[in-house]
């Protein structure tokens, strides 16, 4: 979605860049989850969100977990909808939807893996851990047929939280929402492996 | 961990046996994380351990122990983690349902703010938290009487608002976690008797958002409380009213700062402001605004109940009370602990937290999270309390305790805290946004083996720039995991840039360099 463009306007690589201007150019992205048409009704959890807070501008990060939640990320769409709607500018609906690192302008994987590297997590070893998912999804994505590398990323996806608070449990991964504590590297990589 | 799935089979297996004289409650936290999930027995004072869902055997002890034949189990009476604790924000976690205001209520709940609205003024409430020497409890200590007397004097035409900081962005401190999520009453009643004491009527909990039973819990008894008149717009039949509200956080450390959390109220991006004005004067929507601590709140109906006097007498001079810590890292009774203030590290660690494992050796205790310190061995006997700990190098922070052994390497763990400070950083200030890369990419080279001296003064000078010039508390503090490491362990930076050596074994010597450097 983001382009890197030189002063001349042309498109340049990301390396050789001195001073790159990122011109973002909010596409819209893939259909959200859970809209098969121009059904109006996927609006419905959003609308009745921002009923409840008054349409303030304030609700916004309120309503953006709940779209999070509905759709699985926050498309361009999406942010265009609420902003219209509570009264905030395009462009600050995109600057909060990026700044907070619990929301995701793409689409997630099929399944997830969030690793938490909190202080206990790190010193028990949440370093290994991520490292032994990335070898299982790369060991993945290898095996897999030169039409499939897609379906590999869209899988699960790797993610790292800091600390989720179950500290004597370290090092903790949640996947797909249920939280595990006591983690072996290969503890995790077989339970990442059997999803 | 499954505590659900503990609850029904015990509930189960105990009406199996017909004992008419055994209630199986769910209760908030016990307090001995390490070794859940957690089963008491209080009257018979055992603790059952490690017993999961999958453990059978220990729900046959536990019933066998209700039956009259006491089987397996920890006896908890005289224990040193349990004795040398006192109880004054936990002294209902392990007791009550969370999720049960008649528990609240039947042990003693909204008392304090039914005597606050029938019997006192609102200056006799603040006079009353100034005269217990309560200080905040989410860092900075700063006395929590004095910031109501500045956010009561406000005028506040528009209206005043009550905020509890429940961001807990520590990485290894979840004590606020706990007192959320084991007794969400006393949070909102403290923040109403507050309300009263300032003249504010409407309340926001800001919540991090990777705590969502906290916030469910927290939802529920703002609903029970409202429900039974506590909440709402006739407290205990008044005509105070006091609303509070939810609202999430959505994964930004730099939301703990108040004028970033105010921010992120208000629907914003977190950024932090320059102070002066202080939120207690222009905050919530430019209103005067009392900002405070889960863990101050929770102090707040004890010392209304039980008077100023009860609780000045409990801690050091200048620090009154109790603190919750969560002692986490390579102790053994890792967990949730309350202790007076001045108890020493060598007596948390080593007599609460029952020391290290056997055949590691301890080498530090970090305080305070990424804005904290590491303390070494020589300052074991060091009495637990704000002044001691900013002294030396560290601070209280919000009670976050991590225990390190002898496989830790420090230069390390400066990195660890830097790369979090890198990543969490808002990015509004040059000072901070570039000086904490700046200092992370040099203690990277130095775990890499591939610094030098040059780089050691560098990191130094730019640790003291970041801190001076740095706009708010999350720049300011995070050279202090560089200051401190360098005080106590300056030997093992010199080990890594003149020698190349890490003396802990740990740090990868030779490593490349991490290709897009950036946020990960």
């Amino acid at each position: 979605m983001a382009s890197l463009r030189g002063a001349d306007g042309k498109q340049q690589p990301a390396k050789e860049a001195k001073w790159a201007v990122e011109v973002v150019t909010v596409e819209p992205g893939p259909p959200e989850r859970g809209r098969e048409t121009d059904d109006e009704e996927r609006w419905h959890p959003l609308d009745a969100k921002m009923c409840e807070l008054g349409y303030r501008p304030d609700a916004l990060i309120e309503v953006l977990h709940t779209a999070q939640e509905a759709f699985g990320y926050l498309g361009a769409e999406t942010l265009a909808y609420v902003g219209e709607r509570l009264g905030v500018p395009k462009s600050k609906a995109y600057g909060v939807a990026t700044f907070y690192s619990f929301f995701t302008l793409e689409p997630k994987a099929r399944h997830t893996c969030v690793v938490c590297t909190g202080t206990a997590c790190y010193l028990d070893g949440a370093a290994a851990l991520l490292s032994a998912v990335a070898d299982v999804l790369a060991a993945r994505a290898k095996a897999a047929a030169p039409g499939e590398k897609e379906a590999a990323g869209g899988w699960i996806s790797l993610e790292e939280v800091r600390c989720l608070g179950p500290c004597s449990m370290a090092p903790v991964a949640v996947v797909d929402g249920e939280v595990h504590g006591k983690l072996s590297p290969s503890g995790l990589a077989s339970l990442v492996k059997a999803l | 961990m499954g505590s659900r799935q503990v609850y029904e089979a015990l509930e189960a297996e105990v009406a199996a046996t017909g004992l008419d004289d055994v209630a199986v409650r769910r209760v908030g936290c016990l307090g001995l994380c390490a070794s859940g999930p957690l089963v008491a027995v209080p009257e018979l004072e055992t603790l059952f351990e490690g017993a999961g869902p999958g453990n059978s055997g220990a729900r046959e002890d536990i019933v066998s122990t209700l039956k009259g034949e006491p089987r397996g189990g920890r006896p908890m009476a005289g224990d040193p983690f349990f004795s040398r604790q006192v109880k004054v924000v936990l002294e209902r976690c392990g007791r009550v349902d969370p999720e049960s205001i008649d528990d609240y209520l039947e042990s003693g709940g909204y008392e304090a703010l039914a005597k606050v609205v029938a019997s006192m003024s609102p200056d006799e409430v603040t006079s009353e938290v100034v005269k217990s020497g309560l200080r905040g409890r989410g860092g900075a200590g700063y006395p929590t009487g004095l910031k109501w007397r500045t956010v009561a004097k406000e005028a506040g035409p528009a209206g005043k608002f009550v905020v509890c900081n429940a961001d807990e962005g520590d990485p290894g401190a979840f004590m606020d976690r706990s007192v959320m999520e084991s007794t969400p009453h006393q949070v909102l009643e403290g923040m109403a008797i507050a309300g009263y004491a300032v003249g504010a009527n409407r309340g926001y909990v800001y919540v991090r958002a990777e705590y969502p039973l906290a916030a469910e819990r927290l939802a529920l008894a703002i609903r029970q409380a409202e429900q039974r008149g506590y909440l709402g717009a006739r407290v205990a039949g008044t005509r105070f009213s006091f609303h509070v509200e939810l609202r999430m956080g959505a994964g930004a450390y730099v939301c703990g700062e108040e004028t970033a959390l105010i921010a992120s109220v208000q629907g914003e991006r977190g950024t932090p402001k320059p102070r002066p004005p202080y939120p207690a004067a222009s905050g919530l929507w430019g209103c005067p605004t009392l900002i405070n601590n889960v863990e101050t709140f929770a102090n707040v109906p004890p010392i209304i109940s039980r008077g100023a006097e009860w609780f000045s007498s409990i801690g050091t001079e200048r620090s009154k009370g109790t603190k919750v810590f969560s002692l986490a890292g390579a102790v053994k009774n890792t967990g949730v602990i309350e202790v007076p203030m001045g108890l020493t590290l060598r007596e948390i660690v080593f007599d609460i937290g029952g020391g290290l494992a056997p055949g590691r050796r301890f080498k530090a205790v970090q305080t305070g999270g990424p804005a904290g310190g590491c303390l070494p061995e020589e300052l074991l006997d060091m009495p637990v309390d704000y002044e001691s700990l900013t002294q030396a190098g560290s601070m209280m922070g919000s009670g976050g305790m991590i225990v390190m052994d002898d496989s830790t390497c420090m230069v390390d763990v400066a990195k660890f805290f830097m790369d979090f400070c890198r990543q969490e950083s808002c990015g509004k200030c040059v000072p901070c946004r570039v000086g904490t890369h700046e200092m992370w990419r040099l203690l990277d080279r130095m775990t890499r083996g591939a610094a030098s001296r040059r780089d050691l003064e560098q990191l130094e000078s730019v640790a003291g720039m970041v801190r001076a010039m740095s706009l708010c508390g999350l720049g300011q503090g995070a050279p202090n995991p560089v200051f401190s490491t360098l005080r106590y362990f300056r030997d093992e930076y010199l080990a890594h840039v003149d020698e190349h050596v890490c003396p802990a074994e740990h740090c990868q010597m030779g490593a490349p360099e991490r290709a897009g450097v950036g946020p990960a």
